[in-house]
């Protein structure tokens, strides 16, 4: 029988709902308002979890978000399953089941458990320095290490849920809940600023909403009922947003931040569907206050992580909050006053308290004189040396400190207990306020990092800011709060707080025991199991960079980031390298602050929506036609069109001798057109393209080549000139944003002087590439008042004209070499030019033809594809297109590259033709070429670019880029293959209709 | 992720916006009198100092101008904006 250490009952939990889950297959009951590390602490339940290395026995150590240890697998085997949860944020309800992770078999018994014994041989950097070698040896590790450590199992199926982003503006972001948070949020948006406040947990107040210390009065009220009061009248105020279970992950610069708002997940299963499960906030605030709080910090002392060892803060949360005993024998190790709260709450609630064991030689404030009237003994000047209990605490030794707190002297008394409470006093938790960049100072007196530079408008109130008395809080926040909002008063400034609170605090960081070092386990990260040996063991051997130590003994790279042992780690470096804190640095705090889900992360962009796809206006006639699609970039274009069964080889060899022999169409659409215009329309034109373009005649269509500034080919298109100050460029699909852009670039900012305008028309027409013998009659067809003679309407011209009432614009060009004409209109009538295509090429058996198609046809005339002939080192010499550049410009883009001593050189790789021996034999694209198989290693010439079996030759074809190809012909080379050597001889790039005859057949 | 103030359009998010690189850095006008050596230094040299740097900057995804930026690149403090053409602010 599990026993029930529920000892009282609490405004947050409400015992009228009882709720029952799984925790490790077992059923527990709780109420609604508990967690799962408070329900199980209720159940007398301390031990959830193993530890990364050693698989120790762990338990629920802390009440919040920086928990090391209780980490476990929520509603396991699921397709909501989710690792690396902390027990002590999951709020539970009916239907949860939670299980440990990293254990295996299970948790009661843990194979890993036997590296606990063998621990001597697991130092720090124990895996680096084992599993290195041999290298044939790591399958066998990896089996090993996978099975036995890991932490928790992603999910194998799709997530049911859905995540939402949303992008917020305000002008102040209160980051926090806790007294200062509430008030600053409140003076805030009662002085008219658009406030948000966020709070991780579901409930305001943090942790004066159940501060008991009967000595603390805010306007002779207890401060716990003096915030509700506050809470409340929040409700009244104006401008001010909260929005709790939110976790701000990461803070950016310029004040943006990323928070993680939690909407389903303390629901039932059944309550869960169709809503969202968590919201991303983007925020972008004017001004932030923080207002995070501190973390307590346990004491680094021997065997410091058994179960039932937990933050003294933690016990008072789970007593006076949750109406919990974390135990029946409690005893407190401190080094302050705060563990005396915890011990008189527990004593209010009839709890036994043993002992308190406080390393200090005395304090005199009026808590302390409490717990001594109340009986409770107190060892003064005294540390623990051990503990005992494997799974779970069953007794403590301890000894009396040397005055110096480096050693321990005396006889060793055994306490018997089964829970523990640790105070290491508080570390302001400043996470966020580092991500934003701004920079932290070391205050040598009270042992912390404190906010010293700000890089954004902000303020770090309340703990967090170094604050930990309520007088203090109030006054500094009230002070702060007047200065960063620019106003004169606030609620704050009547305000009476007495307090009895004092401030004396010794600090040890590494607790001495009876025992050498190294026969001890004083635990610094308790999920990583780094323990204060490693980190000596580190700096004995050579490491110096607190983040190097960091990285070799893992201390602090486990899910919670060390929040609990980061200052512990740094201070064992500094009293060991003996140098001061401050001039050793922090690690630096990375975001997420708390794990965030890769379901938040990505939002909405899942499935269909992960990227935008764009489609032409002929789409839907693809589709119903059966057709293959691409992608290029972000179109859907269409790839080949099967018919009865094809294979894409068959499909695309039909329709490419159809395109040749009589009629094929082409959806070109995607074709990036900018429109250009301006009376320097044709200067701008001579100084982007390699060519000139000043004699071009109104009608007529030139093919130009764009280069980059180093003189390598950028990209290329036909561009027609409608009007003396009119053009129209085309260019690749892939490349129309970036030509765009590069254009705007230079006539922004070198050639401001140009009158030219640029607009991006890509999506305003919709083109028809009609090619083949056949496709003037088809032309004819369908416009039949066109005068289609090669007088009126020759190779590389344009004639505007109307398909009905449809106005279209036509130019008679070809990347086929075929006789053909692309065909445009506007954007919305694409599908009807189509389909009227489509029709009058009927009985000429007009082929629709794809990408693929296209690529083969261009091919077998040689023409290059930027992009995949090219890559960017290729010159248009290179490219044996030396027709192009013009001799007689003074300048254009790249052309001063085209000089250059390395561009010049004869032995440049150069594009070529390439054919095999075997004429059925189709080379692979990307495959090498050598000229030598019998050297070692053989040096590569170059590679193939371009390869198809050309059905219209019967053979084999492809373009390759050659070593000194251009000097090469007739050459025979090879191309070695996993299997074999294939021959190949060096030809002209061009294998198809070499006169340009078609063009005009 | 940076607020930057476009001269044209204002205050907007950094996602708007594309780094072009080192600015006052002009395209010689007489390319064809530079040596290899005088060419090269245009075409390829950027400085990547840590500290205050001159940058080019162009509103991408929204008036897609081009405007320069002031920016330390040790603390990504944005310290002036200035359109093209214009004056960069003295130090
Ligand atoms: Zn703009």
């Amino acid at each position: 029988m599990t026993k029930n250490l529920r000892v009282k009952s609490s405004e947050y939990i409400d015992e009228t709902n009882r709720i029952s889950f799984k925790f490790n297959g077992k059923t527990y009951h709780g109420f609604k308002g508990d967690t799962l590390a408070s329900a199980l602490l209720a159940n007398d339940v301390h031990l959830v979890g193993r530890s990364f290395k050693y698989h120790r026995p762990r338990g629920i150590m802390t009440s919040g978000s920086e928990e090391p240890n209780a980490i476990v697998q929520v509603n396991p085997g699921t397709n909501r399953t989710e690792p690396n949860v902390r027990a002590t944020e999951v709020e539970i309800y009916e239907g949860l089941e939670a299980s440990s992770q990293n254990c295996w078999p299970s948790v009661e018994f843990d194979i890993g458990g036997i590296n606990n014994f063998l621990s001597p041989f697991f130092p720090a950097g124990f895996y680096y320095k084992t599993f290195m070698w041999p290298a044939s040896f790591w399958e066998k590790y990896e089996f090993f290490i996978r099975h036995s450590a890991g932490l928790g199992k992603s999910p194998t199926t799709t997530d049911p849920d859905i995540y939402d982003h949303r992008t917020v503006h305000c002008d102040v972001l209160v980051v926090g809940a806790g007294i200062s948070g509430i008030m600053a949020a409140k003076n805030a948006a009662k002085n008219n600023f658009k406030t948000l406040l966020v709070e991780e947990k579901n409930e305001l107040g943090g942790s004066t909403i159940y501060e008991n210390n009967e000595f603390n009065k805010i306007d002779n009220k207890a401060p716990s009922e003096w915030l509700k009061k506050e809470i409340e009248e929040l409700k009244n105020i104006k401008n001010l947003e909260i929005k709790t279970r939110t976790s701000v992950a990461a803070y950016h610069q310029y004040n943006y931040l990323l928070a993680r708002e939690n909407l389903t997940d303390h629901l039932e299963a059944k309550d869960k569907t169709n809503k969202i499960r968590q919201r991303l906030l983007k925020i972008r605030a004017k001004k932030v206050i923080l207002a995070t709080g501190a973390l307590e910090r346990p004491l680094i002392f021997n065997n410091n992580d058994r179960p039932g060892i937990m933050l003294s803060s933690a016990i008072k949360k789970y007593s006076e909050f949750y109406g919990v005993a974390c135990g029946s024998k409690n005893v407190f190790f401190t080094n302050n006053d705060s563990a005396y709260e915890s011990a008189i709450s527990l004593y209010n609630k009839g709890i036994n308290v043993e002992a308190i064991i406080d390393i200090r030689e005395q304090s005199e404030s009026k808590i302390v004189k409490k717990v001594k009237e109340a009986g409770i003994k107190i060892y003064w000047s005294h540390s623990i040396v051990d503990t005992t209990g494997y799974k779970r605490l069953n007794s403590i030794s301890i000894m009396k400190l040397s005055n110096d707190g480096a050693s321990v002297t005396g006889s060793k008394i055994s306490i018997s207990c089964d829970c523990l409470g640790v105070a290491g006093g508080w570390t302001p938790a400043v996470h966020l306020y580092t991500q934003s960049g701004s920079k932290l100072k070391f205050d040598e007196e009270k042992k912390i990092f404190l906010p010293n530079q700000n890089t954004s408008e902000q303020i770090s109130v309340g703990s967090c800011g170094g604050d930990f008395k309520i007088d203090e809080i109030i006054k500094n926040l009230n002070q702060k709060l007047k200065d960063t909002l620019n106003i004169n008063e606030t609620d704050l400034d009547s305000i009476k707080v007495e307090i009895d609170q004092e401030n004396s605090k010794r600090n040890i960081w590494l607790l001495p025991s009876d025992k050498p070092l190294g026969k001890t386990k004083p635990f610094v990260d308790y999920q990583n199991d780094a323990t204060a040996k490693d980190i000596k063991l580190a700096l004995r051997e050579g490491f110096r960079s607190i983040e190097h130590v960091k990285r070799y003994t893992t201390t602090g790279m486990g899910t919670d980031q060390g929040k609990l042992g980061n200052m512990h780690a740094l201070g064992i470096i500094a009293d060991t390298a003996g140098v001061k804190m401050g001039e050793l640095g922090t690690t630096t705090f990375r975001p997420p602050y708390t794990p965030l889900t890769f379901g938040t992360i990505v939002g909405r962009n899942v499935g269909k929506f992960f990227d935008i796809f764009r489609k032409t206006p002929m789409n839907d006639w693809h589709v119903e036609n059966k057709a293959e699609f691409e992608n290029v970039g972000q179109w859907k274009r269409a790839w080949y069109y099967p018919i009865n069964g094809e294979t894409m080889h068959q499909a695309v060899q039909r329709e490419s001798k159809a395109a040749r022999e009589s009629a094929g169409i082409l959806d070109a659409s995607t074709l990036g057109k900018i429109d250009i215009q301006g009376s320097d329309a044709s200067e701008f034109l001579n100084r982007v393209y390699t060519n000139a373009w000043s004699k071009l005649a109104i009608g007529k269509c030139r093919y130009g080549l764009m280069l980059n500034e180093d003189g390598m080919v950028y990209d290329d298109g036909v561009t027609t000139r409608l009007g003396e100050n009119h053009y129209i460029m085309t260019t690749t699909t892939g490349g129309a944003a970036n030509v765009l852009g590069k254009l705007e670039d230079y006539l922004q900012t070198e050639w401001p002087e140009l009158d030219v305008y640029l607009t991006s028309v890509t999506d305003h027409y919709a083109t028809a590439s009609l090619c083949g013998p056949n496709s003037k009659k088809i032309l004819k067809k369908i416009i039949p008042d066109l005068d289609l003679s090669d007088e009126n309407f020759p190779h590389m011209s344009f004639k505007e004209s109307k398909i009905g009432n449809i106005q279209c614009r036509i130019m008679r060009i070809s990347f086929t070499g075929e006789h053909s004409y692309e065909i445009n209109v506007q954007a919305s009538y694409g599908k009807d030019l189509w389909e009227k295509c489509m029709e009058a090429g009927q009985e000429f058996n007009i082929t629709p033809y794809g990408t693929e198609t296209m690529h083969l046809l261009r091919a077998e005339k040689g023409f290059i594809i930027v992009g995949q002939d090219t890559d960017g080192t290729m010159t248009p010499i290179d490219l044996q297109m030396d027709w192009i550049v013009s001799k007689k410009k003074y300048d254009f883009i790249g052309k001063r590259s085209l000089y250059r001593s390395d561009t010049m050189r004869e032995d440049r790789k150069q594009l070529v033709g390439l054919l095999t021996e075997d004429p059925n034999e189709v080379l692979e694209e990307g495959a090498q070429i050598v000229s030598e198989l019998n050297q070692s290693p053989i040096e590569m010439l170059g590679h193939v670019t371009s390869s198809y079996f050309s059905p219209n030759l019967n053979k084999s074809i492809a373009l390759a880029v050659v070593r000194g190809g251009k000097d090469m012909m007739g050459k025979k080379l090879f191309v070695p293959m996993e299997n074999k050597n294939i021959n190949v001889t060096v030809a002209n790039p061009v294998f198809y209709d070499k006169k340009n005859e078609r063009l005009n057949a | 992720m940076f607020l930057i103030n476009c001269p044209y359009c204002g205050e907007r998010d950094q996602q708007e916006f594309k780094a072009g690189g080192e600015a006052h850095i002009e395209r010689p006008k007489q390319p064809t009198e530079l040596s290899d050596d005088e060419w090269a230094e245009y075409l390829f040299m950027r400085k990547n100092i840590k500290g205050v740097q001159f940058e080019r900057w162009n509103h991408a995804h929204g008036c897609r101008k081009w405007f320069n930026m002031v920016r330390d690149t040790s603390n990504d403090e944005i310290k002036a904006i200035y359109k093209m053409g214009e004056k960069p602010p003295s130090q």
